[in-house]
């Protein structure tokens, strides 16, 4: 394998080096924020936090109708069906740009952190970008051998103030049974 | 949700929130992926969940996992206590017709800037006694009546001072 990297031009190491701290998938979501979805959300948790159902007391307390903090990222999804084609809208593409690089066949996300900044208010329309941080080297771990990478999905509002960054711990990896 | 809420000095490491149990509804499974936008059909198409993902039923997704930590901490601090992070691992799916029981206990307190404070919150989330996600939130709480989370300056909100719990 280290003659294979060697003699290649350009190791997939490499590849996955050159990608790190480049912003990809940069995206602005094609819906905005609204009341009734904000609403919805809380009803399927029993949500009573008056934050979202009580918008006076919404303005006296963040100075704005918001929507729960943790929904964050389904502001970024798409429709379920909209006339007007998305050639990839598949969430979290810099993983499986990953498999690739690294040909591996099978990936999970092993670790998830939410960080959360400014609140999302209501009538914002949210966007996105996809930030590798790290990959590590190759392992051996229980479902095989791979690696794992970390990679940010930030997501801002239309100000450009940062609004969450949603942090995940991937692993591509190959089974031993795969063979190479 | 009475709105009562609670003070960083009325917060110590140990502390025990109080349970929370909610039957989970097949209703209830599908609208908390379809009202997070989450159109993966093992949420709310039942033979698609037992023919390709080989589950007895369709479960809760990620997001309504998230939702349902969010409102049992909120629950516990009022509505001026902003969440900062949340980490959480599912370990296993919640089903329809399963009554979730979330648990949690404070982790850690850290003063803050900007008239607020920050508690680390362990939660679990189980069913029939089995754990099946566990998380960690980290939520700022204000200092005294008048102090407020939300109204914070953005160069003082700053969740990311100390790594949160594993």
């Amino acid at each position: 394998m280290a003659q294979l990297e060697e003699i290649s031009e350009i190791s997939p190491m490499s590849v996955a080096e050159d990608m790190i701290g480049k912003h990809f998938y940069e995206v602005e979501s094609d819906v905005r924020v609204d009341m009734n979805s904000v609403r919805s959300i809380c009803a399927a948790s029993e949500n009573a936090n008056p934050l979202f159902w009580n918008d006076k007391f919404a303005q006296e307390v963040v100075g704005a109708c918001i929507a729960p903090p943790s929904s964050v990222a389904a502001w970024l999804r798409p429709h379920f069906w909209s006339p007007s084609p998305n050639a990839d809208a598949r969430a979290l593409k810099l993983h499986f740009d990953l498999k690739e690089v690294f040909q591996v066949p099978e990936g999970i996300m092993v670790d998830n952190e939410l960080t959360l900044y400014a609140p999302v208010k209501v009538g914002e329309q949210l966007r996105t970008y996809q930030v590798l941080r790290s990959v590590s080297e190759e392992k051996r771990v229980k479902l095989g051998i791979g690696r794992f990478w970390v990679i940010d999905v930030v997501i801002e509002n239309e100000s450009g103030e940062r609004c969450a960054v949603d942090r995940y711990t991937g692993l591509g990896y190959r089974k031993d049974s795969d063979g190479e | 949700m009475v709105n009562n809420d609670i003070l960083l000095g009325q917060v110590a490491v140990g502390d025990v929130l109080p349970k929370l149990d909610i039957d989970m509804t097949t209703s209830l499974i599908v609208m908390g992926a379809l009202a997070s936008r989450d159109w993966q059909p093992q949420h709310h198409d039942r033979s698609f969940a037992q023919e390709r993902n080989g589950t007895k039923d369709i479960f809760v997704n990620t997001n309504h996992n998230a939702s349902l930590i969010e409102r049992y901490v909120t629950d516990w601090t009022g509505a001026k206590g902003r969440l900062g992070k949340i980490k959480f691992k599912m370990k296993s799916p919640v089903f329809p017709g399963e009554k979730l029981c979330i648990s949690g206990q404070v982790s850690a307190v850290h003063q803050g800037e900007g008239g607020i404070g920050w508690a680390d919150v362990s939660v679990t989330m189980s069913v029939d006694g089995q754990a099946c996600t566990q998380g960690n939130v980290r939520v700022a709480l204000p200092v005294e009546d008048d102090s407020n989370p939300w109204q914070i300056a953005t160069e003082e909100w700053n969740p990311d001072f100390a790594p949160l719990g594993a």
